[in-house]
């Protein structure tokens, strides 16, 4: 039925309030205590140390959890090291099965995973929901194809698993940090002791309780939860063959310089600052929603977020006015409710971080924006912030922030662009938008970075290698690529 | 060592000054030190200037060497096969018993050629497209990681250090290369080889001196990307690698009779792009 020119005009003034919709968690059974998962099942730890998982959004404790030590680490190692022979053996078709497996149940139990990645996190559930676990079981899948066609993946040489694998993963992607990391692992024939998040351990413990389902052999994967020390445990562990860490820059050079002299092999993932560059002729509500999701998405706890804005002199104005009504419409609270964009800051820590890194850009004299913006009175908040007026030598032009904080800088020309975009250490990710394909490839072939989104950000698939240039890290993750580190090639 | 006497008949031999290589230009460290590692010739003793300087013209020779076609890149590796081959009796005299010697020409040589025919097929073999799950045509390519800093063993001189000066240079990086300190004039020669095959000035540049007053400052540069150890004792890769996580620098470790592309890409960094699909 059409409106009349009244109805509608009335229609346009008011304000629609969206209802709660938030997602039920009475199906999800979190335990009030953890154990270890050591040699296929829960074990009690040596370790008579436990820590609250608590979450973010209400900063109610959720379970508590064992900080592993020396004994319980050794005993992960020794576990992944006796399953070692008998899953690098196996007929690589066999082995296939089970993680074919393990992606099935992950999509199962996809609701369950998603509630508590989202409780245990504060990520927004329609983020986990639609992102991290559809991902993460794509992962599984992905590689488990592989693990029966090693021979093909690299030409004139017989791929061998490496041995013990020591993984260490960050709190941004709990579940999906796991899945990038378990299973290039195992299709390549290694076993693995993995260490989650000290804030995010729950969907990895719910993980081992799906490895017990799929009836992986005993030791092939080993889940120990603990905070830097106990990752550190597992990295020096003289049993660990092959390290892969995924976090901050700072402790990956930590973990580069002790492994030094060892001959163990190592990949990084480590921070960014990349540049999102909007051109001119880009269409600028495409761009604007590619802003907001290169920065806001995961409450900007993203490593390739694009924390610099880099717009042309030309359109700063009008994209920038576009920005702030978008941010103005961007909902911010419960992580469990379907509707939510932002949700809370992982940690009391992580906030902090965010709040003294804006300070110095106030600091320093940027302009802070920020949208009119209730945060709820418990747990970790921060509004998404925009700053202009940012000289590059601005701390929130160089550190990596990790929060949903954008700086906007401007340019004149592509060279001016490419100069400004690649004046970082960091070298993970860069983004661009414009109409012009020649321009798209110049920029991208200039862009020193690991990953390029041109007219997009922020996607990944399980076919498409991840990782960075420079201080960002080595080696990548993901496609073909992603099981070079797993293996030696004789 | 040939430059040391005067020659037969009376002659009376111009000797050859051995100089570093740096930005395309043979110069004398900026120290004005030399050394006679064999109690006879001198040989720049290069000091930590001279390898910042190195660095400098590497990193400024990065990106006009990158952006060459494939093809040119292949084509200037080819022609250093072409100098080295029309060097060799040069080279023989300078690696000592004719046979051995001639042996290792030949196999220098060839690594250049081999290397050569890699630059326009290893994006084929190496990279691809990835067929994502979603509208967006995704494609992976190698490039190179930038500067290289390049350990040659100390035996065998030449070959040795061709066969990792040539993959690194095939894959579009700029190199650094610290000539054996008891061994130096086989590298030393080869940056005259260098020097007249096209490469633009700062691709490659070779350095010789005292290991220990240079090899710290190269596993330690904050622009060096990547660092070869194949002429370095273990002690001395443990002392790189800690160094080395500085600034998260890659740490290439081969054998070091190895030809293989997976040794150039080791010099690389794999970059994926992304574009949407639609009308």
């Amino acid at each position: 039925m059409a409106l009349t020119k009244r109805q509608s005009e009335e229609l346009a003034k008011q304000t629609f309030e969206y209802a709660p919709a938030p997602e039920s968690t009475d199906f999800v059974k979190i335990e009030p205590r953890y154990n270890l998962f050591i040699g296929g099942k829960m074990v009690a730890a040596h370790s008579k140390k436990h820590f609250p998982t608590i979450n973010p959004a209400t900063e109610q404790k959720l379970s508590e959890v064992v900080e592993a030590d020396e004994v319980d680490v050794d005993r992960a190692v020794k576990a992944a090291d006796e399953a070692f022979d008998s899953w690098s053996r196996m007929a690589p078709s066999r082995r296939a099965r089970y993680i074919f497996r393990i992606s099935r149940i992950l999509q199962e139990r996809a609701r369950e995973l998603a509630v508590v990645e989202t409780m245990d996190g504060g990520k927004p559930i329609k983020e986990s929901r639609d992102v991290d676990i559809p991902l993460a079981a794509a992962h599984f899948f992905y590689y488990a194809g592989w693990a029966d066609k090693l021979e093909w993946a690299f030409p004139n040489r017989k791929p061998r698993p490496l041995g013990v694998a020591g993984q260490v993963i960050p709190w941004n992607f709990p579940l999906l940090m796991l899945a990038w990391k378990i299973a290039p692992a195992l299709a390549a024939g290694n076993t693995v002791v993995l260490k989650p998040a000290e804030t995010t351990p729950l969907s990895a413990l719910l993980f081992a309780d799906i490895c017990m389902q799929a009836e992986l052999p005993p030791g092939v994967v080993n889940i120990i939860t603990g905070g830097g020390k106990t990752g550190s445990l597992v990295v020096t562990h003289p049993g660990v063959k092959k390290v892969a860490f995924t976090g901050s820059t700072e402790v990956g050079k930590l973990i580069q310089r002790s492994l030094a002299g060892t001959g163990k092999r190592l990949t990084l993932e480590l921070g960014g600052k990349a540049a999102n560059i909007v051109f001119d002729d880009a269409p600028l509500d495409a761009a604007v929603e590619g802003i907001v999701n290169g920065i806001y998405f995961n409450q900007g706890h993203v490593c390739c977020a694009g924390s610099r804005l880099l717009v042309q002199e030309s359109i700063a104005e009008p994209l920038l006015e576009k920005l702030k009504l978008r941010l103005g419409t961007l909902r911010l609270g419960d992580p469990l409710d379907k509707n939510t964009d932002i949700g809370a800051i992982n940690s009391k820590a992580q906030l902090e971080k965010i709040e003294s890194l804006v300070e110095s850009g106030i600091e320093e004299g940027a302009e802070i924006f920020q949208p009119e913006c209730k945060l709820p009175e418990r747990g970790y908040w921060f509004p998404p912030t925009l700053f202009t007026n940012v000289s590059q030598s601005y701390r929130i032009a160089r550190e990596e922030i990790f929060g949903p904080v954008l700086s906007v800088l401007t340019f004149r020309t592509p060279a001016e662009a490419v100069e400004k975009a690649n004046n970082t250490p960091y070298g993970l990710s860069a983004g661009v938008w414009t109409d012009k394909g020649s321009r798209i490839l110049w920029m991208a072939e200039r862009m020193r970075a690991g990953v390029v989104w041109a007219n997009t950000f922020n996607r990944f698939d399980p076919t498409s290698p991840f990782g960075g240039y420079k201080e960002s890290g080595f080696g990548r993750e993901g496609g073909r690529h992603g099981l070079l580190p797993y293996l030696e090639l004789v | 060592m040939p430059t040391a006497k005067n020659g037969t008949n009376g002659r009376i031999d111009v000797r050859k000054t051995y100089k570093l290589f740096i930005a395309g230009e043979f110069v004398r460290s900026e120290s004005g030190r030399a050394y006679r590692f064999d109690g006879n010739v001198n040989v720049p003793r290069g000091s930590r200037k001279d390898l910042r300087d190195a660095v400098r013209a590497a990193r400024g020779a990065v990106a006009g060497w990158s952006a060459r076609t494939a093809m040119n890149r292949g084509q200037i590796l080819y022609r250093a096969a072409e100098m080295l081959d029309g060097r060799r009796a040069q080279f023989v005299e300078l690696l000592g018993s004719a046979r051995a010697a001639h042996k290792e020409v030949d196999e220098a040589v060839e690594a250049l050629v081999w290397y050569a025919g890699w630059t326009d097929k290893l994006a084929q073999v190496i990279g691809g497209t990835n067929p994502v799950s979603g509208p967006y045509f995704n494609f992976t390519i190698p490039e190179p990681t930038g500067v290289v800093g390049i350990v040659a063993p100390e035996k065998p001189a030449l070959v040795g250090l061709v066969r990792r000066v040539a993959p690194a240079l095939c894959g579009g990086n700029a190199v650094v290369v610290l000539a054996p300190q008891e061994n130096p004039l086989p590298a030393l020669t080869l940056a005259e080889v260098l020097a007249t095959s096209d490469l633009p000035a700062g691709v490659a540049n070779v350095l010789s001196g005292f290991r220990k007053e240079l090899l710290p400052w190269l596993s330690a540069h904050m622009d060096v990307n990547a660092i070869d150890v194949a002429g370095c004792s273990p002690d001395e890769v443990t002392e790189i690698e800690k160094a080395a996580a500085d600034n998260v620098k890659r740490v290439v470790k081969y054998p070091a009779d190895e030809l293989s592309p997976y040794l150039i890409t080791a010099f690389m960094e794999m970059k994926t792009v992304w574009h949407p699909v639609g009308v």
